[in-house]
C-alpha cells in the first residue's frame, strides 16, 4: 500500500531529477570532464597557443611530449625531474610535520583541565581560512633578508640566510658542515633521469624551507580539527580504566589513544600527501620556481611551460603525469580507508566524511 | 558529622596526603606546561598577523629596520593611501565582490538542487551520477589549469566575467555536503506535502530547503571563503588587468609591477584588506567552521 502510493507520487521524479541535477552536470561536465579530455589531446600535440588546438593544422606528435619528460636528454627532462625532486622533499617534510603538529595541538586543546581551549582552537585554525596569496605576501616579508625571521634568529645569535636567494640544499649544507663540500666522485654523475646522484640528494633548498614553513603553518589547523574530532570520540571510560590499571601518560597515548584515532591519522596523512603534490599558489607568489629552480614543482612547471613558454603540449603532459601521481595517492587513500573504517566507529560529521559509500 | 569525617584521616598513614599533594603538584605543573604550549603556539599562529598589521602602518624605512616590532613609529597611513591612489585595488575589490557573490549564490542554489535530487528523487542514472560526483571530488584543481584555459578559449569565455564566474558556479564537494544533509531529514514531511499536491520543486523550495538552514549556512560560508580566496582559476581565466580579482591583483603587485623587496607597508596593507572579509566571516560564524570539534565535545 505504502509503496504503491509512493510510486504514484514519484511518477514524475525522473524528469524532475534530471532537471535538478542539470546545472551541476553541465557545469562540471563542461569545466571538469571535457577539459581533461581536451588536455589529453593537446598533450599529444605541439600546440603553441595560436588558434584552436583542434584543427588539422596543429602538429600531432604522439607521445613525444611524454618521452621528453622521461627518456630524452634535455632541458625538459632536467626541469621536470628537478621539480619532482623538489616536490618529493617538500612532501617528505610537510606531511610528517603538519601531521605531528596537528596531533600535538589537538592533544593539548583536548585537555579538559585547560581553560580557554575554544580561543586557542580558533587561533590555530584561523590561518587555514585565509587567502594563500595574502599569507604568502606576509611570509615574503617575514622571510625577507632583514625580515622578522632573521631578526628573531639574530636575537639568538644566529645569522639567518637570504631565504629566497639561497638555492643550497639543506642536505648539502649538512654535509658541508662535516667537511663534505664537493660531491664524492661516485655521486658526481650518472644518476637516473639526467640528474646526478648528488643533485638528487640535495635535500630541499633553503628557499624551499620557507615555503614549507608557510604551508605547515597554514594546514596544521585544519588537520588539528580532524584529530580533535577523533580524540573527542575516544570514550572517556577507556582512558580512565587504563589509568586505574596503572598506565602512565605515554602508555595511555601509545596503547589507547593512538589505536583509537588510527583512521583519522590515515586520513590526515593521505590528504596531506594528496594536497602537497599540488603546491602552486605559494610558489607562484613567493619564488616563481627560483632560485636556481629549487622551488620548481610539477604544478608550477606545468603552468610555466604552457603559459609562459607557450608550449601547451608539454605543459599538458606534465599536468597529466601529476594527475596520475595524485590519482594513485587518492586510490591508495580510499583503499586504506575502506579497509580501516569498519574496524573503527564511524562517527565523523556528515560533511567531513570524504569517503562515501562505494568509495 | 565532624567526627565521621575526621576519623578516617587520623589513622591514615602519612604517605597518603603526601601522595595527594604530589598529584596536585603534578597536575598544576602539567597545566602550566599545557598553557605554556598553548600560548607559544598561539603566538606562532597569530603573531604573523600582528606583524602584518603593525608593519602596514609603518613608514618604509621603519618596516625595513624593525620588522619584528608590532608598533609603528611613527604611525603612517602612507601605505594605505598608496593602495587606493596608486594601485587598482578598488577595481580588484569590486571584481572580487562580484565574483564571490555570484559564485556563492550559484553554488548554494545549484548544489542544493543536485544534492536534493541525489538524496531523494528516484530517477534513472542516479547511482551513476553520484559515483561521477564522487569521482570528480578527487580531481585535483591544479592539473586543471591548462584544461580550463582550453575550454574557456573554445567557448569564447576567456578574458570575461563569465569566464571568472561560470566554471565555479557548481562544485562536487558542495553537492556532496547537501546530499548528505538532505538524507538526514525525515522523509515524512515532504511526502505529506507531495500527497497534498505540491510539485517536486515546490516541495523542495518551501518544505525541505527551509529545514536545511545549517547546511545552507555551511555551504554559503565555504563558497564565500573559497571563491574570495580563489587564485589559480583567475590566473587562467583572465589576462586583462581590468578583470583581476583581489588575489590576482595582490600576486601581480608582489611579483609583477612593484618587484621584490620594496614597498612592504603597501603590500602588507593590501594583503590585510584582502584578508579582512574572510576574517570577519570567520569570527562571526566561527562555530560553523569548527563545528566538528564542538559537536564531538557535546557528545563526548
Amino acid at each position: 500500500m505504502g509503496k504503491r502510493v509512493a510510486r504514484g507520487v514519484r511518477s514524475n521524479e525522473n524528469l524532475a531529477g534530471w532537471l535538478f541535477v542539470a546545472p551541476v552536470v553541465v557545469i562540471l561536465g563542461l569545466f571538469l570532464l571535457l577539459p581533461i579530455l581536451m588536455a589529453l589531446w593537446v598533450s599529444l600535440t605541439d600546440w603553441n597557443g595560436q588558434g584552436s588546438p583542434f584543427t588539422g593544422r596543429v602538429p600531432f606528435v604522439g607521445a613525444d611530449n611524454y618521452t621528453r619528460l622521461f627518456a630524452e636528454e634535455g632541458l625538459a627532462r632536467r626541469d621536470f625531474m628537478t621539480s619532482l625532486r623538489n616536490n618529493a622533499y617538500y612532501v617528505a617534510i610537510v606531511v610528517p610535520t603538519q601531521t605531528a603538529l596537528a596531533l600535538g595541538l589537538a592533544l593539548v586543546v583536548n585537555n579538559r583541565m585547560l581553560r580557554g581551549r575554544g580561543f586557542f582552537r580558533t587561533a590555530f585554525y584561523f590561518p587555514s581560512v585565509t587567502s594563500s596569496v595574502a599569507i604568502s605576501v606576509v611570509f615574503l616579508f617575514l622571510f625577507a633578508n632583514a625580515g622578522a625571521v632573521n631578526a628573531l634568529l639574530g636575537l639568538l645569535g644566529i645569522r639567518g640566510p637570504q631565504w629566497f636567494a639561497d638555492s643550497r640544499g639543506v642536505l648539502h649544507l649538512l654535509l658541508g658542515a662535516v667537511g663534505v663540500d664537493a660531491p664524492p666522485a661516485a655521486l658526481a654523475a650518472g644518476g637516473p633521469f639526467g640528474l646526478s646522484w648528488w643533485d638528487w640528494l640535495s635535500g630541499p633548498s633553503v628557499a624551499m624551507i620557507s615555503i614549507i614553513t608557510l604551508v605547515v603553518w597554514t594546514t596544521s589547523g585544519t588537520f588539528m580539527l580532524m584529530f580533535l574530532a577523533a580524540l573527542q570520540n575516544v570514550p572517556v571510560a577507556l582512558d580512565e580504566a587504563s589509568t586505574l590499571d596503572g598506565a602512565g601518560r605515554w602508555q595511555r597515548f601509545r596503547h589507547v589513544t593512538l589505536p583509537m584515532i588510527k583512521p583519522t591519522t590515515f586520513l590526515v596523512l593521505t590528504l596531506g600527501l594528496i594536497g602537497s603534490w599540488q603546491v602552486f599558489d605559494q610558489v607562484y607568489v613567493m619564488s616563481q620556481g627560483e632560485p636556481a629552480k629549487t622551488t620548481l614543482t610539477p604544478a608550477y612547471l606545468s603552468y610555466r611551460t604552457a603559459f609562459r613558454d607557450f608550449d601547451y603540449g608539454s605543459g599538458a603532459a606534465i599536468s597529466f603525469v601529476l594527475f596520475l601521481i595524485i590519482i594513485a595517492l587518492t586510490l591508495l587513500q580510499r583503499r586504506l580507508m575502506a579497509d580501516r573504517e569498519p574496524a573503527a566507529p564511524r562517527r565523523g560529521r556528515w560533511w567531513r566524511r570524504r569517503v562515501p559509500e562505494g568509495g | 558529622m565532624a567526627v565521621l569525617t575526621d576519623r578516617p584521616a587520623a589513622p591514615a598513614p602519612p604517605a597518603r596526603p603526601r601522595r595527594a599533594r604530589d598529584r596536585a603538584a603534578r597536575t598544576l605543573a602539567s597545566r602550566l606546561v599545557g598553557y605554556a604550549i598553548l600560548v607559544f603556539f598561539a603566538l606562532v599562529f597569530l603573531y604573523p598577523f600582528v606583524i602584518q598589521i603593525g608593519n602596514s602602518l609603518k613608514t618604509e624605512p621603519d618596516a625595513a629596520a624593525n620588522p619584528l616590532s608590532p608598533i609603528p613609529d611613527p604611525l603612517s597611513l602612507a601605505g594605505f593611501e598608496r593602495i587606493f591612489a596608486g594601485t587598482a585595488f578598488p577595481l580588484w575589490l569590486g571584481n572580487s565582490l562580484l565574483v564571490t557573490v555570484l559564485v556563492t549564490l550559484g553554488r548554494v542554489f545549484f548544489d542544493s538542487l543536485a544534492g536534493y535530487a541525489l538524496a531523494r528523487l528516484r530517477f534513472r542514472g542516479r547511482a551513476g551520477l553520484f559515483a561521477a560526483v564522487v569521482a570528480v571530488l578527487a580531481v585535483p584543481g591544479v592539473v586543471l589549469l591548462i584544461p580550463k584555459f582550453l575550454v574557456l578559449n573554445q567557448l569564447g569565455m576567456y578574458d570575461s566575467y563569465a569566464g571568472l564566474v561560470v566554471p565555479l558556479l557548481a562544485d562536487a564537494a558542495g553537492v556532496f555536503i547537501m546530499k548528505q544533509f538532505f538524507e538526514s531529514i525525515p522523509v515524512s514531511v515532504e511526502e505529506a506535502a507531495r500527497i497534498d499536491g505540491a510539485s517536486v520543486f515546490r516541495t523542495f523550495w518551501s518544505v525541505v530547503l527551509p529545514m536545511a538552514k545549517p547546511a545552507l549556512i555551511t555551504l554559503t560560508i565555504l563558497s564565500f571563503q573559497g571563491s574570495w580566496n580563489e587564485f589559480p582559476h583567475s590566473l587562467v581565466a583572465v589576462q586583462d588587468p581590468d578583470l583581476f580579482t583581489l588575489p590576482r591583483g595582490l600576486a601581480d603587485l608582489v611579483s609583477g609591477s612593484l618587484g621584490k623587496g620594496t614597498q612592504y607597508p603597501l603590500k602588507l596593507g593590501a594583503a590585510l584588506l584582502a584578508t579582512i572579509p574572510v576574517a570577519v566571516l570567520f569570527v562571526i560564524f566561527q562555530r560553523y567552521f569548527v563545528r566538528d570539534a564542538n559537536d564531538g565535545a557535546d557528545k563526548g
